[in-house]
């Protein structure tokens, strides 16, 4: 039988024909068959052919997983799904902008954090700092955690986009 | 500038361009242009049912006995939700079947007008694809795209929503053979690595069985004659599921019957014993399995199906071909005679005298007796009567359709239509209809229930309106049936609400509709009142009092294994339930 240690964290992508509904397609697919969503992130990416490209991180066992991309690959306007996390090394980024609200040390303290991590200041105010930090999901749950004592408001995350490394595209 | 013709009458064009010769439906105001236009033209002839999950059902029986594609037309809202049924039913099945829609029109989208429903909202999830045309210059190649979805891969229905406005709308015609699509390309022609390293392991198998499936059936005809000449090369036994019957020939020597829950104890103890599956168009489904940790413990398993997503789901294979399972065992039978494969000759015929040692428990047996008829009685005298006719059958959903599939016996595909992924009760007389409609001089029977038969019975006046002399046997025992069997066997035999209180009379029932009554209680006017039915040129309704108190048998109980069958009531009630198996379906 499988373990809970056979479940690993896959990220996916998947090209789709940029027609309505097509995201419901994908949610609804998870939602139905009871898989996980950990991210989702959608755009088009090509719009002379009216292509989007969706990037899923989703957890399962091997078997799931390949079911999950069978029941992708099954939706007509799916064009293709690879699996970044099998099919060679890729790099996946994330964007997150963080609303810290403070004054005195606490203020300086995120600050000198945000610099160690490399985000940006975007917005301030004199009790408050909007700060904007890429990378992967690791890296932003790391600054998230250590942002929370120093007066954390409000977050807002993109979701994971993500690409395989070398000269070949997907498509 | 290319002749501009309004939405509804590109529809008919378009449909006429995919050879549809009929359409099972009913009117309403979003779509009263298509019907106007279907008023003014003969090409197309319309079949108005009473319900518009009889309209679904009634494209699934035309679609699964001509393997061509079945078309509903209904309209906005209540028409659309109606039809839900009958598109998850094809779904499950994968019957291949495209459902106009009528919608509000595309400005009042939103706007919660009257009979206004999210139909691609509603459908998304029990259709293989659905559309919403906003478009009217879209508007052919989307009918033309929706029939190459619901026909093509695994096959399936398919929702085309036609807002009022884009019907009225005037736009140019596009014939099919100018549609492609960008994204959809089903895979048929399978790698023949994977056929190769099958025909090497079945040379080397000592225990073989070839289990199939509906995937034969929806290869085709010609899938099934290859299916058959291959197995009769093997020499290997072989099972089939409830919705292959037929694939290959039931008289056949070498069938050992359905195999699943009701399946012959010889065909269930096949599978698990065996060391070498042959998995043909079937998808491993529960009601085959049953445990599956216990499933076919010994054996390798070579998985053949059109869907990729059906492999690996439910149970893990040794060699997975994706591809047409025509085009597969044409490749098979190809490899097996370029390598001069010889099956295992000795390793076989000891596999086969276990086997009939197993076909001796006779374990579809039951005690007739002269005072009342027993259900397994009443088809096996159907069967006799109407083998040798050119007939079509279905049926309902409950114990009637497993001692259907139990003892009719199939010579033939496209024969044998039933709900089986779905289970959907009320299924086989509207079915019936969409058989008779596409075979109007052949013998088309609905074994039913009771219960089954009283959730779609309006569709009796489809009948009397278009004159399909269909022939509806109920199997009466005053029960729902296979409801009350498990609460006999699981629940202490506290028959909560499964009586079938208040029948009405069936033979005037059948009267009203102009229908010939029928009824029989005793065995020996059994044959006669069969006879009467099916020489009958009219709709009959045959109501067939049957011991109320009969079970079907052989019975895997839920969550247990292959070789843990009940044969019968003296292997008493709830054995072998575990906890487990209490809480599956």
């Amino acid at each position: 039988m499988m373990t809970q240690q056979d479940i690993r964290t896959h990220t996916i992508a998947v090209l789709v024909d940029n027609e309505a509904g097509v995201l419901a397609r994908v949610i609804g697919l998870f939602s139905g068959r009871g898989y996980n969503i950990e991210s989702l992130t959608v755009a088009e990416v090509d719009t002379a052919e009216h292509l989007s490209r969706i990037t899923l991180v989703t957890s399962g066992t091997p078997m799931v997983i390949e079911q999950i991309k069978a029941q992708l690959g099954r939706l007509v306007p799916v064009r293709m799904v690879a699996d970044l996390t099998v099919e060679g090394p890729a790099v996946s980024r994330e964007l997150a902008l963080l609303k810290v609200v403070g004054t005195g040390e606490k203020r300086v303290e995120s600050l000198r954090i945000a610099d160690i991590f490399r985000a940006n200041v975007v917005d301030s105010t004199n009790e408050s700092f909007v700060f904007e930090i890429v990378g992967k999901t690791d890296k932003l749950d790391a600054f998230i955690k250590l942002m929370e004592p120093l007066g954390l408001a409000e977050i807002s995350r993109t979701g994971v986009a993500a690409i395989a490394r070398g000269k070949d595209p997907l498509l | 500038m290319s002749e501009q013709l309004s939405g509804a009458e590109i529809i008919l064009k378009a449909l006429v361009d995919q050879g549809v010769d009929v359409i099972f439906g009913y009117p309403g105001g979003a779509v009263l242009p298509l019907y106007d236009a279907l008023f003014k033209q003969n090409r197309i002839r319309h079949v108005l049912c009473r319900h518009e999950q009889g309209a679904v059902h009634m494209a699934e029986g035309y679609a699964r006995s001509t393997g061509k594609v079945g078309v509903v037309l209904v309209t906005s809202g209540p028409g659309a939700t109606n039809a839900v049924t009958g598109l998850t039913d094809a779904l499950m099945d994968s019957v291949p079947v495209v459902c106009l829609t009528g919608q509000v029109p595309t400005f009042l989208i939103g706007n919660d007008a009257f009979q206004e429903a999210d139909t691609t909202g509603i459908t998304r999830q029990c259709t293989k694809h659905n559309y919403l045309v906003k478009d009217s210059d879209k508007l052919a190649r989307t009918i033309h795209e929706a029939f190459l979805v619901a026909a093509t891969g695994r096959p399936g229905p398919v929702v085309v929503d036609l807002p009022k406005d884009i019907l009225m709308g005037k736009a140019p015609y596009i014939p099919a053979s100018r549609v492609k699509h960008r994204s959809y390309k089903p895979q048929v022609k399978a790698d023949i690595k994977a056929i190769e390293q099958a025909v090497e392991l079945m040379g080397k198998a000592q225990r073989p069985v070839f289990y199939i499936g509906g995937g034969v059936v929806n290869s085709g005809p010609n899938a099934c004659k290859l299916l058959t000449s291959f197995v009769r090369s093997t020499g290997f036994p072989i099972t089939s599921t409830l919705m292959g019957l037929g694939a290959y020939p039931a008289s056949d020597q070498q069938f050992l019957g359905m195999l699943g829950m009701h399946g012959t104890y010889e065909a269930n103890m096949t599978m698990h014993d065996c060391d070498l599956m042959i998995c043909i168009g079937a998808r491993f489904d529960d009601r085959v399995t049953g445990r599956l940790d216990a499933f076919a413990p010994g054996s390798k398993k070579i998985h053949v199906d059109i869907d990729p997503s059906s492999i690996n789901k439910n149970v893990a294979v040794d060699v997975p071909i994706v591809g047409d399972v025509a085009h597969v065992i044409e490749d098979m039978i190809r490899v097996w005679k370029a390598k001069q494969v010889r099956p295992a000759q000795k390793a076989i015929a000891a596999w086969w005298s276990t086997i009939d040692g197993w076909k001796a428990r006779n374990c579809l047996a039951y005690k007739a007796t002269d005072s009342t008829i027993k259900p397994q009685q009443a088809i096996q005298r159907l069967y006799a009567l109407a083998k040798d006719r050119d007939t079509y059958i279905t049926t309902e959903v409950g114990q009637h359709q497993m001692w259907a599939a139990q003892f009719y016996k199939f010579e033939e595909p496209n024969r044998w239509m039933t709900s089986g992924g779905l289970g959907t009760m009320g299924y086989g007389l509207p079915a019936a209809l969409g058989v008779q409609v596409a075979h109007p001089d052949s013998l088309v029977v609905d074994i039913s229930g009771e219960a089954s038969f009283m959730m779609n019975m309006q569709e009796m006046g489809t009948a009397a309106q278009y004159r399909l002399p269909i022939k509806v046997m109920i199997l009466n025992n005053q029960y729902m049936g296979m409801v009350r069997q498990w609460q006999e066997l699981l629940h202490g035999s506290r028959y909560s609400e499964s009586y079938s209180d208040a029948l009405p009379d069936f033979v005037k029932l059948a009267d009203s509709f102009g229908w010939l009554g029928l009824t029989v209680d005793s065995p020996a006017d059994l044959d006669s009142a069969i006879q009467t039915m099916i020489d009958s040129d009219k709709p009959v309704l045959l109501d067939v009092h049957v011991d109320p108190s009969e079970n079907c048998y052989p019975m895997i109980p839920s969550g247990a294994a292959h070789n843990h069958m009940l044969m019968g009531p003296e292997d008493g009630a709830g054995a072998g339930v575990s906890d487990h198996g209490m809480v599956l379906v």
